[in-house]
């Protein structure tokens, strides 16, 4: 899933303190498991935003709305009936939510409230680690279920560099080299040899180096 | 002979190769470039030029290495695939190639992280061994990385690095295998303190019949005192220095230190002549260039053969 | 010149603290009448948002008083309470308020002098802090409920 973490409060607040009324919008995906722009966020957030006014004697209107996908043109449209009494939206969701809203309601500033961080997974709970960066184009097959790309530091694809030091990544003593974890992995599965061929370079354009990626899919396609 | 460079040719005689290297200095200084190789000019084959070494903006290499050409020595083109795209690297062979270098090193270079710019995007659009494979097309095939004809290809001698004492220890000869099989020539190691390890090492390398595809020179590092022995011990990833060596240095007072740390070097040279598969020594005396020739000199390595 | 009698909320928990808090009363010890209790059946159920609630409604302190450390009803609710506690002083700090604002008190059942001690350590603390940064008086914010 898309992970993300609040922005600092005075970054908020520097975007939306000329309004007076806000729409607070979260997402019930990704950004709800990772904790960060779901509805009890919003709450938070709204909550703190109030103290701030009210400090400052401002009452500010702060609606606060949770869709199901914000990156979902289907849910952005639920904002409709509400559009017109806002002044700014706020957003909670990842960077593809905030754009989604954006581009529908090309008339009112659309800020974001989080900063997307990686696409990852939960390792305990709290806790959440990148796993995929998106190439395009899935080494996993051939990497023994471990991602070279998202985890080895220097996205190496015949690692482990001469760095790497009792599994772990030359960075920090508490990154896994990824390559140490694949060449255990390899290992296991009895996959030896297949670490001694080379992986030849790798072709971003799949990546995202050909510009912007899009899929089409014209059996669901309108 | 694939080039015409010096070391594969010294390599070719059978003789034990020597290189050492000059790390380009940080500001517009050519001087001091000049200074530093002509401080092991006459006790070494070639020259490595390191390539924004320990991640800190430095002279360009093939800028400094285009210096210590004009000098009439050979230098080696250190290239860490850190900092450039496969685009920016073809270019910068063949611009050092026709400038007159001639051999060079294919590496990934350390992470930003531990640099003075640690805010920067590392590229590593290739790693080291595709970078390797990429010279390697680009010297046989003619052919740039992209598939397109090279109108007069450079012919560069090709070099990799290998550290055989970075865990898993299991997969470092298979990690030379794969970096033969891309293509290197030849290979500097990690400096070597920990000599049974690596004479391991070498057998399993040879056992493999590496040797007979691959030079290796043996890397060896002079400390100048216990404390930079402790530091890379216990600072440098995948450095391994065993406790003896830092007794050993302990052992002797603080101004006979630099001594004992030479009198280890060398000692450290005359073991490893013996051992089955290396071909030479990578003497990286890290800002002690000055030391250079007198180690040359006392394990035997001295003079140079003329060719 | 008017004294300022502080507004504080105390969510306490039905097995320890709501019970000292009776406690005290049965033993007719005293505790300032400026700290409203809410009964919560463990401070594992109070959420940061609540909290925040309460200073918008004009509280001028929360504290959030649990069981025992390892003594949770509930396994570990008091824990979490405290870690909830700490995301709200968070909060405040990024606001610029102070964190002693909010507060993880624990007790047993049977603390009834140390519920009302503390009880008046946290007023003490909170006049001295002073009201709460919010300029709006109470009258404006029960108006502004209203147009919600
Ligand atoms: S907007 Fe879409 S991608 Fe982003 S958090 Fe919500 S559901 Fe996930
Ligand atoms: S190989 Fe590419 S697609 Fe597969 S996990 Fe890694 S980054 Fe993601
Ligand atoms: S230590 Fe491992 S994870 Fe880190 S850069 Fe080297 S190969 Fe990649």
């Amino acid at each position: 899933m898309i992970t993300a973490e609040q922005k600092p409060l005075n970054e908020i607040l520097d975007y939306i303190s000329p309004y007076d009324r806000i729409i607070l919008v979260g997402c019930n995906e990704c950004v709800t498991v990772c904790a960060a722009g779901g509805r009890k966020e919003v709450g938070l957030l709204a909550s703190a935003l109030h103290l701030n006014f009210l400090k400052h004697g401002r009452t500010v209107e702060i609606k606060e709305i949770t869709l199901e996908r914000q990156c979902d043109p289907e849910y952005a449209e639920e904002l409709v009936s509400e559009i017109d009494r806002t002044d700014a939206i706020l957003s909670m969701a990842c960077g593809c939510g905030v754009q989604t809203i954006a581009a529908r309601y090309n008339e009112k500033p659309v800020f974001p409230a989080v900063n997307t961080k990686f696409m990852g997974a939960s390792v305990s709970q709290g806790i959440w680690e990148e796993k995929c960066q998106g190439c395009g184009d899935c080494l996993l097959g051939i990497t023994g279920g471990i991602c070279p790309v998202a985890r080895c530091s220097k996205h190496l694809l015949n690692g482990p560099c001469g760095g790497t030091s009792k599994g772990m990544c030359e960075i920090a003593p508490d990154v896994d080299c990824a390559w140490c974890l694949i060449w255990e992995r390899l290992k296991a599965l009895g996959m030896e040899k297949r670490y001694e061929e080379i992986m030849e370079a790798k072709d971003f354009r799949a990546a995202g180096g050909g510009g912007p990626r899009r899929i089409i899919r014209k059996d669901l396609s309108l | 002979m694939k080039t015409e460079s010096k070391l594969e040719k010294v390599l070719a005689s059978g003789a034990l190769a020597v290189t050492s290297e000059v790390g380009p200095p940080r500001g517009a200084i050519p001087e001091r470039v000049r200074q530093k190789a002509n401080l092991i000019k006459d006790h070494v084959d070639a020259i490595n030029v390191t390539d924004n070494q320990t991640a800190m903006v430095r002279m360009s290499s093939w800028a400094a290495g285009v210096i210590i050409k004009q000098m009439g020595l050979d230098p080696i083109l250190q290239m860490v695939t850190r900092d450039r795209n496969r685009l920016a690297m073809q270019s910068d062979i063949i611009g050092a190639y026709s400038l007159g270098i001639n051999t060079m090193m294919c590496l990934s270079g350390d992470h930003a992280k531990f640099g003075d710019h640690p805010m920067a995007k590392g590229v590593f659009d290739l790693d080291s061994i595709q970078l390797v494979q990429t010279v390697q097309k680009m010297r046989d095939k003619g052919k740039f990385q992209g598939g397109a004809d090279i109108d007069t290809p450079p012919k560069m001698f090709i070099g990799a690095a290998a550290n055989p004492f970075a865990d898993p220890f299991e997969l470092r000869v298979m990690r030379l295998a794969k970096k033969v099989k891309a293509g290197a020539d030849f290979i500097q190691t990690q400096c070597i303190f920990n000599l049974d390890k690596f004479e391991k090492y070498m057998e399993m390398v040879c056992d493999r019949g590496l040797d007979k595809k691959v030079h290796l020179l043996a890397g060896i590092t002079p400390m100048k005192s216990a404390g930079m022995a402790r530091y890379m011990k216990n600072k440098v990833p995948g450095m391994d220095v065993p406790d003896e060596i830092i007794k050993r240095m302990a052992g002797v007072s603080k101004e006979k230190q630099p001594e004992e740390g030479i009198k280890i070097a060398i000692e450290s040279i005359e073991r490893l002549k013996q051992v089955k598969g290396v071909h030479g020594f990578h003497i990286m005396a890290i800002e002690w260039e000055e030391k250079v020739p007198q180690i040359v000199e006392k394990a035997g390595l001295f003079p140079r053969p003329a060719l | 010149m008017k004294i300022f009698e502080p507004e504080i909320v105390a969510f306490c928990c039905h097995y320890c603290a709501y019970t000292a808090a009776d406690m005290a009363g049965s033993k007719r010890i005293s505790y300032p009448a400026n700290v409203k209790i809410i009964r919560v059946p463990c401070t594992g159920k109070v959420d940061a948002i609540h909290i925040m609630k309460a200073f918008e409604k004009g509280a001028d302190g929360v504290y959030v008083a649990g069981c025992l450390q390892g003594d949770c009803h509930f396994k570990n609710g008091n824990t979490r309470a405290k870690y909830r506690v700490e995301q709200v002083q968070i909060i405040l700090g990024d606001l610029g308020w102070e964190k002693q604002r909010v507060a993880m008190i624990n007790m047993s059942a049977g603390m009834g002098e140390r519920f009302a001690r503390t009880a008046l350590e946290f007023t003490q603390t909170i006049k001295q802090l002073g009201p709460s940064p919010i300029k709006i008086t109470h009258t404006d914010i029960n108006q502004q409920a209203i147009r919600f």
